[in-house]
């Protein structure tokens, strides 16, 4: 009992020790970070006004009454669960290359499900009910619901992640090694916890029978393609950022794994979304109307044509580059990995969520335009999540550079 | 990385730097937070702390429903005879609408506005009414806001609202049970436990479901007093609302507001286990059918033709 106390206290001075870290940095780090939290305050003030006045400050109606929260949040969701990309090939296939990065992997997934919970919090009509959803003392709809799912399945891969991230770098500072059965099984679980998280999320469209565009079996899988090319992605432009402005040391090697599976699934990815395309077209039912309102325009409707192309284009340069063997070199792969994720944000949120409610159930047409307010949210939120994710690796880094130690411990080189 | 020995601008020493860095995010927060001073329409601790319908008590009700009561006369002007009429044993209601005799007129809309005091501004309305081309059943061919001289030639009517559907999609997805069908088949809301997340919207195949995107508004002199607790009572913002069969009247004996008001009788309402009511004779002779019947929801509201 005694030794669970001392321990307690000790992982209570290594997190405030890490936190330290995080007043400490050069201009640079602190020009980021308040332009951040300049962002996330507009967001907040924009959330304010959304708050006392209601949804009508946004662009949703009854007709459309999901709009970028909800987009937001479905993108975000694949972004988390692509950790498991990382996490895959270092603890079940042992290898070595993403091992130094793994845990940075994870790290961005605890900020970004924290985005998430956040983009669905915004969109709630009586966010002040929030407690209803909380098994136990509200009334949980669970299994019936896909809503419920997701709440538990986002809720426990925060934990998962959020315990995996916390003690293998408590080990690394107190400089042991990590006793298996703390871990392991853990991460196990989070693999496939992570692929849970998505397909739940994706099962929460595919099972409405009413909205023909989302009531199609593929789109799990294609989630999950799109997520494992916009997750590992993001992480390359991360890890680069990283090896710059601090001394952790981010191999070639590494970067190169991350583009072989950004590279695979970007191929999936564009080879699902071309199935999913000829399904729609070449059949040319009734129910291709939401497909023919995002790429053509319906009845002189064409809100959403601009962004799917341009989604379109961003996805086949992305391919093409990521195919060729040009993006071997970092500033190809760089603008590979910046257009393929903001091909599938426009693709996976506006060119998924929106046209499901074009033409509505009783095929009226109501186009859907966020408002500035609903945008500075949405960016709010960004801001809020880059912020946490920075805070995240500020607190981090330091121990697995061995620069932090318990106090009156010598500086070991341990690596990680 | 990081040198805490150098101050981050010349001149200034590091905690002076960091103290007036932690001041500015503490104003700037303020500042954010400033349009909350707007929010008007806070609920009390009574109402925040509010059980699920099914675990209220007979008290528990009683006081809601005086607490609500006070409200809405505290809101409008008009203390409002505010009940919780429970199902009829024996009673499922059932609605079956003449296709071929509605002219497109609108008067159970507005009659359905009135009954049930929907938001004036922005306007709510529970049925839609589709200006159908004759020859064609696709609804993407209709026109939701015709105007002029009804009926059209050339033309059809097909008003829609809640189907009240036996496989109910929105209630299946709300995630926290704020919508259940009844034992008489009415598929209603807890205007007091939904949270807003509009996923029952998302569900209903038949655009049934309306939210309160802003402050509902409702005129003093527009008030319809008889009122029920799960259905026509004023709605708060933020929580969605749809056509309840009028409960408030039918589980007493009268017609849904919808019913009574139609000129042209095409509206007919009843009990469907009562095999002599007009809509189980209607089931049993007319040319019947249901709308979307392929998202296998069985709908208890019917249409149907004369021949």
């Amino acid at each position: 009992m005694n030794d669970i106390f001392l321990e307690l206290k000790e992982y209570s001075r290594f997190v405030w020790r890490c936190l330290q870290r995080t007043i400490d940095g050069d201009w640079r780090y602190f020009t980021w970070m308040t332009a951040l939290t300049a962002v996330a305050l507009l967001g907040l003030n924009a959330y304010c006004k959304q708050f006392a006045a209601g949804l009508m400050t946004t662009g949703m109606s009854d007709q459309v009454s999901w709009g970028l929260y909800i987009a937001n949040f479905t993108f975000l969701v694949g972004m988390a669960a692509a950790a498991v990309m990382l996490v895959i090939p270092v603890y079940v296939y042992k290898d070595e290359t993403l091992h130094d990065v793994v845990i940075l992997g994870e790290l961005l997934a605890v900020a970004v499900i924290v985005m998430c919970l956040l983009f669905v919090t915004v969109d709630l009509g009586r966010p002040d009910r929030f407690w209803h959803m909380i098994p136990g003392i509200g009334k949980f709809n669970w299994p019936i619901s896909m809503l419920s799912w997701d709440v538990i399945v986002l809720n426990g891969y925060l934990a998962l992640n959020a315990h995996i991230c916390g003690y293998l770098v408590y080990c690394v500072y107190e400089g042991r090694k990590p006793t298996k059965a703390f871990y392991l099984p853990f991460v196990f679980v989070a693999i496939f916890w992570a692929i849970s998280i998505h397909t739940v999320t994706a099962f929460l469209y595919v099972g409405l029978g009413g909205r023909p565009f989302w009531n199609s079996a593929i789109v799990a899988p294609r989630f999950l393609a799109s997520a494992f090319t916009a997750g590992p992605g993001f992480l390359i432009l991360t890890l680069q950022v990283i090896r710059r402005v601090t001394n952790y040391k981010v191999e070639d090697k590494a970067l190169m794994m991350l583009r072989s599976i950004v590279q695979v699934s970007m191929v999936i990815n564009v080879f699902l979304l071309f199935c999913e395309l000829f399904k729609e077209f070449y059949t040319d039912s009734a129910h291709v109307a939401s497909a023919k309102y995002l790429f053509f325009g319906l009845h002189g409707h064409y809100g959403l044509v601009p962004w799917i192309w341009t989604a379109m284009a961003l996805d086949l340069v992305a391919l093409t580059l990521l195919v060729l063997p040009v993006s071997r070199s970092l500033k190809y792969l760089d603008i590979a990995c910046g257009l393929a994720i903001v091909g599938i944000w426009i693709e996976k949120g506006m060119g998924l969520v929106v046209p499901a409610f074009i033409p509505t159930q009783l095929g009226e047409i109501v186009e859907y335009f966020p408002t500035l307010n609903e945008w500075l949210i949405c960016a709010g939120i960004w801001g809020f999540g880059l912020l946490l994710y920075t805070l995240f690796l500020k607190m981090t880094l330091p121990v697995l550079t061995g620069e932090l130690r318990p106090e009156g411990r010598p500086l070991a080189d341990l690596g990680h | 990385m990081s040198d805490p020995e150098l101050p981050p601008e010349g001149g200034m020493s590091r905690a002076a730097f960091l103290a007036g860095m932690a001041t500015s995010a503490v104003a700037a927060t303020a500042a954010a937070l400033a349009p909350l001073k707007d929010v008007a329409d806070l609920p009390s601790l009574e109402e925040f702390l509010q059980k699920h319908y099914t675990e209220l008590t007979p008290e528990d009700k009683k006081a809601i429903l005086e607490r609500i009561a006070k409200q809405v006369e505290k809101d409008t002007g008009v203390r409002p005879n505010l009940k919780d009429p429970p199902p009829i044993p024996g009673v499922e209601f059932g609605y079956a609408l003449n296709i071929g005799r509605c002219i497109g007129c609108r008067k159970c809309v507005y009659a359905c506005v009135e009954e049930n005091n929907q938001s004036r501004d922005p306007q709510l309305q529970y049925i839609r009414v589709l200006k159908m081309r004759k020859g064609s059943i696709d609804v993407e061919t209709s026109d939701h806001h015709y105007e002029g001289q009804v009926p059209e030639e050339g033309f059809y009517y097909m008003p829609v609202q809640c189907h009240q559907c036996r496989k109910a999609p929105c209630v299946k997805a709300c995630p926290v049970k704020a919508t259940w069908q009844e034992p008489d088949g009415v598929v209603v809301i807890d205007y007091n436990w939904c949270i807003g997340c509009r996923y029952c919207m998302a569900a209903c195949p038949y655009y049934a479901r309306r939210f309160n995107f802003a402050k509902p508004s409702l005129p003093k002199e527009d008030v319809n007093p008889d009122m029920g607790y799960l259905s026509n009572r004023p709605r708060p913002k933020g929580v969605v609302e749809k056509c309840t069969f009028c409960l408030h009247r039918t589980r007493e004996g009268k017609y849904p507001a919808c019913v009574e008001v139609c000129p042209t009788g095409s509206r007919k309402f009843g009990n469907l286990l009562d095999p002599d009511s007009e809509v189980s004779q209607i089931i049993k002779n007319k040319r019947v059918y249901v709308l979307k019947e392929e998202v296998g929801t069985l709908p208890r509201f019917y249409y149907y033709f004369d021949l």
